[in-house]
């Protein structure tokens, strides 16, 4: 997030794009319904799903899945036509307007009408609403990444936000909400196949010289591959050994056949987690490990804000913390790896990276401190791009509307979107094993549109087959209009309903996240 | 500067800040005025009366939570008629309910219990009439037991107004009013979300937290602060640990943001994933028929680094990959990602951000 979970409750106007927030990130939720309720903020959903959020929203636009960047690009048309963007603001911190312009003029409201679905006076209202506001801040989640044209929304997105001075004021912003508690933590630790630790470029010679002395070893200039590549190498053969820590890849990644398919053609898998996946299934060495209960640490939240994690119990049997074991691994391969404790890493981490160097386990005892922080007198960032962008001048990127990969056609007519329920997480292996979430959410479920469970003749609670160009899984139906016409939604917390079975695992050409939020399906009474 | 605001509270001439309340400045001074239905968080209502004062030229008593201080205020916490009025007040309170503190799970951190105490009240001098509700046992993580209800309002105010979830409301005025979801249904009949705010705001037993029952007095209960594992916002909360074990969760609103005290329903009830009997405990490695068997960690780790070692100098650094993860800690996965880097000698390290 550019900004803070606190200044959310202070922004005039709040546009939650792709975010189902109050069941994925419930906490921020409650934030944002405060600042509906009781400051008076007014909230655009822009969301084909009646999630819960539409209920205190002042404006929801219920777009077609997939064509967020032909609504985004709507309200900028009219933006210009109206005359309400941030003149001095594009004039003295931005570039590439003029492109953006020059593409954005097609856009008209009675265009993207047909192309989304959503009213062109929707599309007016929201526009005004957002720019004419002091502090609008936007947030966005998975339902704008997970497209093949999530780049696009993301850099759409902060077109909007920079056309009208929304980037670098309080309680504004561009605020992705991370899904997983440390996403932000792993990407900022250089789990990437690009970049060190702060997204410093294995490609840069300066960067890898100062890796190369820190650690005392060569390292390769030669960016890696990221999850959807390597499990395409395993599946060509080019890939031989893979280590997971702690990831049920088997469940979250795109087309599970070909992951399967891959998992088993390589020659070494080693798996370490806290219960028995369906990735360790297909393990040569399955390792136990401590959960966060059980070892000391950080994690880094959604807005940038490093916090600990304490050991409040013993792990169970003779499970090891993962850091344990990498350095036990390590040793043996005879690159010695000697650290005490959690904090020995944390030390030795933050002479490395500059955005964390200045935050210390003391200093995080009892609040945690918001990267960047350069050095330990810095009180940490609550918001970013204050005075200037990362890269110095804002860049606008001109971007056309594509549609999504698969569209419905005669053969599979509806519409397919996935994502979370309140009471479970990502691949459930946790929440599925905790009484009370399983108790709420027993089971998965196919939530189907009225008019769409008429026409296929389904009755609530039904059993239903969803079939795709790439497989079928079978679960139960639930007659609801929070999806809309045309379009089914189903979670992937479930091993018995596989959905990413069925799901489309083409890319985004930059981020490689897969098009989980749209494909074709075909449903009937199983 | 704002300016100052003068008030005497028993005798002390004090500075308030305007908006400030009666019970707002006390805190800010020391001086003790017992509470039971105010809730920092939310409205404030000053419908309990525990927290009533003498206030100089005022015909009542008023309540000190709700009031706003005015230039030149006179307050008393502390005279006959405050402290008669207090009684009363609990004595009812009291009389009103089941308060078997025996069984109850609240004991040792009840408002109710400690007012009593600290009034040194031995027994209502009313009789006791508990309304007889049944408790309500058909979910497994909140239990209430509306017969240790003082009908404060805080679960309702809390729902309201800090989750936002709009679920709860004085339910059939009157004699036998009481709080819960629309229709009197159970929490696990209506819109609740379990997030447990309620469970939180409660100053009795009358909302608990049914996984912590039975399971340590809190008194023999250990807190230890962390941060939830499951999504981005990171929220603070207190693990309680009784006997080695977690039992639940609390939290602590003076942690501050990024929850101030609020949790869901994962971070709140969905911890005892912990002690789950499948928890893996020993390391299993395949043997010749391609059955996983427990082994040694010496033998597990011995494999892994001949194994990554032949695989390298047969087909190169880049024909192994690693996976890190976004539940790890940031210690684990920088080291991750310098074993891959440093010992294999690739960039080919990724996680799940994508998906
Ligand atoms: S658990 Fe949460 S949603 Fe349910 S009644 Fe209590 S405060 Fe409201
Ligand atoms: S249930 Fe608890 S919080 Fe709610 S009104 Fe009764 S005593 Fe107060
Ligand atoms: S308690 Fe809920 S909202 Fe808070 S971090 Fe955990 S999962 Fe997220």
């Amino acid at each position: 997030m550019t900004n803070s979970i606190e200044e959310l409750e202070h922004a005039d106007v709040i546009l939650a794009i792709g975010t189902n927030t109050t069941e994925n990130h419930p906490v921020i939720g409650a934030v944002v319904k405060r600042a509906v309720r009781q400051r008076n903020a007014k909230l655009i959903v822009i969301d084909p799903r009646e999630i819960a959020l539409t209920k205190y929203a002042a404006l929801w636009l219920r777009q077609k899945p997939g064509t967020d960047v032909a609504v985004i690009n709507g309200l900028m048309n009219v933006i210009l036509s109206e005359g309400f963007e941030a003149k001095e603001y594009v004039a003295a911190r931005t570039e590439g307007f003029e492109a953006l312009k020059k593409v954005v003029e097609k856009y008209t409201p009675e265009y993207v009408e047909t192309i989304s679905g959503v009213p062109a006076d929707q599309i007016r209202a929201a526009a005004r609403m957002y720019a004419t506001a002091h502090k609008s801040s936007i947030m966005y989640a998975m339902g704008i990444t997970q497209h093949k044209t999530g780049t696009d929304n993301v850099k759409s997105l902060a077109n909007l936000a920079m056309l009208c001075g929304k980037v670098g004021i309080e309680s504004g912003g561009i605020n992705p909400l991370r899904g997983q508690n440390n996403v932000q933590g792993a990407c900022d630790m250089g789990c990437l196949p690009n970049v060190f630790t702060a997204y410093q470029q294995v490609a840069n010679e300066d960067a890898r010289t100062k890796f190369e002395k820190a650690w005392e070893v060569k390292l390769s200039p030669k960016p890696g591959l990221t999850i959807v590549e390597i499990t395409n190498g395993a599946a060509k053969g080019d890939i031989r050994a893979l280590w997971v820590m702690g990831e049920n890849m088997m469940l979250s990644d795109p087309d599970l056949h070909h992951v399967e398919e891959a998992l088993k053609k390589l020659d070494f898998l080693v798996v370490q987690d806290i219960f028995l996946t369906e990735t360790g299934r297909y393990a040569d060495v399955v390792l136990p490990v401590a959960c966060f209960a059980e070892k000391d640490g950080t994690f880094t939240n959604t807005e940038r804000r490093v916090q600990r994690i304490r050991k409040a119990v013993n792990a169970p049997g003779d499970a090891k913390t993962d850091w344990e074991i990498i350095a036990a691994v390590a040793d043996k391969m005879k690159y010695p790896m000697n650290y005490a404790m959690a904090e020995a890493i944390w030390e030795e981490m933050r002479q490395v990276t500059p955005s964390y160097a200045g935050i210390t386990y003391g200093r995080i005892e009892t609040a945690g401190i918001q990267w960047p922080c350069p050095t330990t007198d810095h009180p940490g960032t609550r918001y970013l791009h204050k005075d200037r962008f990362t890269r110095g001048l804002g860049l606008f990127h001109a971007i056309e509307y594509i549609p999504p990969d698969e569209l419905p056609d005669k053969e599979y007519p509806l519409c397919l979107t996935t994502g979370r329920v309140l009471y479970h997480y990502h691949t459930g292996t946790m929440t599925r094993r905790a009484k009370g979430t399983t108790e709420r959410c027993p089971e998965s479920l196919v939530e189907i549109n009225p008019a769409d469970a008429e026409k296929y003749a389904i009755h609530e609670g039904q059993m239903v087959r969803v079939t795709t160009r790439r497989g079928a899984v079978e679960a139960k139906a639930t007659i609801t209009p929070r999806s809309p016409e045309g379009t089914i939604f189903m979670n992937f917390h479930f091993h018995e309903v596989a959905t990413n079975l069925l799901t489309n695992p083409v890319l985004d050409p930059v981020a490689k996240i897969p098009e989980y939020k749209v494909c074709a399906v075909r449903i009937e009474a199983a | 500067m704002e300016k100052k605001i003068p008030v005497t509270i028993d005798g002390r001439e004090l500075q308030a800040l305007p908006g400030q309340t009666i019970l707002d400045v006390a805190k800010e001074n020391g001086i003790y005025i017992p509470t039971l239905c105010y809730h920092p968080l939310t409205t404030l209502v000053g419908a309990c009366r525990v927290c009533v004062v003498e206030v100089e030229g005022a015909r009542n008593l008023v309540a000190s939570c709700a009031m706003p201080v005015s230039p030149g205020m006179i307050v008393r916490t502390d005279t006959e008629k405050v402290l008669e009025a207090r009684r009363m007040i609990v004595e009812l309170i009291w009389a009103s309910g089941d308060h078997n503190c025996l069984m109850c799970e609240s004991n040792g951190m009840c408002e109710l219990q400690d007012l009593i105490y600290q009034m040194k009240i031995e027994k209502p001098r009313f009789e006791i009439q508990s309304p007889g509700y049944p408790v309500e046992t058909t979910n497994t993580m909140i239990m209430r037991d509306l017969n240790k209800c003082v009908l404060c309002g805080r679960c309702i105010r809390a729902c309201n107004e800090v989750q936002v979830n709009e679920v709860l409301d004085f339910q059939e005025r009157g004699s036998r009013m009481k709080v819960g979801p629309a229709f009197d249904s159970d929490y696990s009949d209506s819109s609740c979300v379990f997030c447990g705010e309620c469970v939180e705001a409660c100053p009795t037993g009358a909302i608990i937290n049914t996984q912590g029952r039975f399971a340590g007095r809190p008194w023999e209960i250990e807190k230890v602060r962390t941060t939830c594992t499951y999504c981005g916002v990171g929220c603070q909360l207190d693990l309680n640990i009784h006997d080695g074990k977690v039992v639940k969760v609390t939290t602590n609103r003076d942690y501050g943001t990024p929850n101030g005290g609020s949790l869901c329903i994962k971070g709140r009830f969905a911890n005892d994933f912990i002690d789950h009997p499948d928890r893996l405990k020993t390391p299993l490695v395949r043997d010749k028929n391609g059955d996983l068997q427990e082994a040694t960690w010496d033998d597990a780790i011995s494999l892994i680094a001949k194994k990554l070692a032949s695989i390298k100098k047969k087909h190169g650094s880049d024909s192994i990959a690693g996976l890190a993860s976004a539940r790890c800690t940031n210690e684990e996965n920088y080291l991750f990602q310098k074993f891959m880097r440093a010992v294999i000698g690739t960039n080919n390290v990724d996680h799940c951000a994508r998906l």
